[in-house]
């Protein structure tokens, strides 16, 4: 674990993005290799040889982040995460040529824990990988229950979104317990949580202005994010 | 977006010269080469099979996308006993017209009422409903909709065309966990003799997400 972790990805507020561009429902791609790309990271993922917090902090702590595609985060992410693995070595990429020398020795790499075949590809697809469990104890806060967010540096992956640290919130709902982000991220288990859906005020996140505008805003946020207040 | 032109980059950023280089082929062409070289080396090692891959995209072109939430949608509008199913337990409900699955494993369905308007979004990444909608579109997954969605989302809904009346609340919900959220949008007027695949046919994917409204349905 390095001393600090940074996420380029905690977008939640920040001023100056500019403006959205909506986009026809039928147009998927924008590039030719951007299919290829989604599907080379799901059938890369579904080997198990990391879990989806792990490749979350893969991709947030990139720091082309910002200047990136989505798809080209996914990609770069993913060589990391290879590369981290054992399984791409330095300038493998770089001198691949995708048809030429498939047979040419190359370095060693384990095995994937497993492979996906593509007959099953629509059940792995629609089974998913639900991540709630048995809970570890009884849930601390009750709906409608106030509780201040955790607040102060966390160095390691987080879900807890930098706008609402230190705010003040209502409990809404419980959603049973769920594999916690924070530690599978880091490889320390699912070490399951309770995970709670906590509302805030659009005033007490952003102050009055805002509040002329009716606003509510949730968050999902397991139980160690949670304090009373 | 800033205005920055070629060449008036800020020079100070690690990542420019890997950026650079990449300009030298142009953007495309050097991410296409990338990812080709990448899938056939992880097929030499073992690691993926390209026909698994074909099914993956056959998978999200053909069969996973945002009609799927609109069967959803319609049978929610006619049918008072799936929409108190979905209250209670969407992933069930969702489960029942065969949609399940990745990153819609836990599902909660939102609904939309003159007093209060939902918008779904994940500013930390780019979480969404899969089996219901399908792959994100790239504006859900930008920085503008993931910064303002939270902060300004009248904003928001003005970069889509929809003004909401002042007295309508707005409530997003940002999914920061394995929750995913489906906004239920309130049926349109004049669709009141319409079949149930008449009224999937009103329902577009930013209806679903909360950045937009159902079509009206065209006069007969």
């Amino acid at each position: 674990m390095t001393m600090s972790y940074h996420s380029h990805a905690d977008l939640g507020g920040r001023e100056g993005c500019g403006h959205v561009v909506p986009e026809p429902e039928g147009e998927l791609w924008h590039a030719a290799w951007e299919p290829r790309a989604m599907a080379l990271t799901v059938a890369a993922g579904a080997t198990g040889a990391w879990n989806i917090d792990m490749s979350r902090a893969a991709r947030e702590t990139l720091p082309a982040y910002a200047r990136l595609s989505y798809y080209e985060i996914w990609i770069h992410a993913l060589e990391r995460l290879l590369r981290e693995r054992g399984v791409l070595h330095d300038d493998e990429l770089a001198d691949a040529d995708a048809d030429a020398d498939a047979d040419r020795p190359r370095p060693g790499s384990p095995p994937p824990p497993r492979l996906l075949r593509a007959a099953d590809v629509p059940a792995v697809l629609a089974r998913g990988a639900p991540t709630e469990r048995p809970a570890p104890g009884p849930a601390r806060f009750a709906p409608g229950r106030r509780v201040r967010l955790r607040t102060g540096a966390v160095p390691h992956h987080t879900r807890l979104p930098g706008y609402a640290r230190g705010r003040v919130g209502v409990v809404e709902s419980l959603h049973g317990a769920h594999v916690f982000a924070d530690t599978h991220a880091q490889g320390q288990g699912e070490q399951p949580q309770w995970l709670y859906t906590v509302v805030f005020d659009g005033g007490e996140l952003w102050g009055g202005a805002t509040g002329a505008q009716r606003l509510r805003v949730s968050i999902d946020a397991w139980e160690p994010y949670l304090e009373s207040a | 977006m800033h205005g920055m032109t070629q060449g008036d980059h800020d020079p100070g950023h690690e990542y420019e010269h890997e950026h650079e280089h990449e300009h030298e082929h142009s953007e495309l062409g050097a991410m296409d080469l990338r990812v080709r070289a990448l899938e056939s080396l992880l097929a030499a090692k073992g690691w993926i099979d390209p026909a698994a891959l074909d099914a993956i995209v056959d998978a999200y072109q053909t069969r996973i996308g945002p009609r799927n939430g609109a069967r959803v949608v319609a049978r929610a509008w006619v049918d008072p006993a799936y929409r108190d199913w979905l209250r209670r337990d969407a992933t069930a409900a969702i489960a029942s017209l065969g949609f399940s699955g990745r990153q819609g494993e836990h599902m909660v369905v939102v609904e939309n009422t003159p007093d209060t308007h939902h918008l779904v979004v994940c500013t930390l990444c780019s979480c969404y409903p899969w089996p219901v909608l399908g792959l994100p579109p790239t504006w859900y997954k930008s920085a503008p909709y993931r910064a303002r969605a939270v902060r300004d989302p009248r904003g928001v809904l003005a970069d889509f065309g929809v003004v909401l009346p002042e007295s309508t609340a707005i409530r997003v919900w940002d999914s920061t966990a394995e929750i995913r959220y489906l906004v239920l949008p309130m049926r349109p007027p004049g669709s009141e003799g319409l079949s149930e695949d008449a009224l999937a046919d009103l329902v577009t994917r930013d209806s679903m997400i909360g950045t937009g409204l159902p079509r009206s349905p065209s006069p007969a």
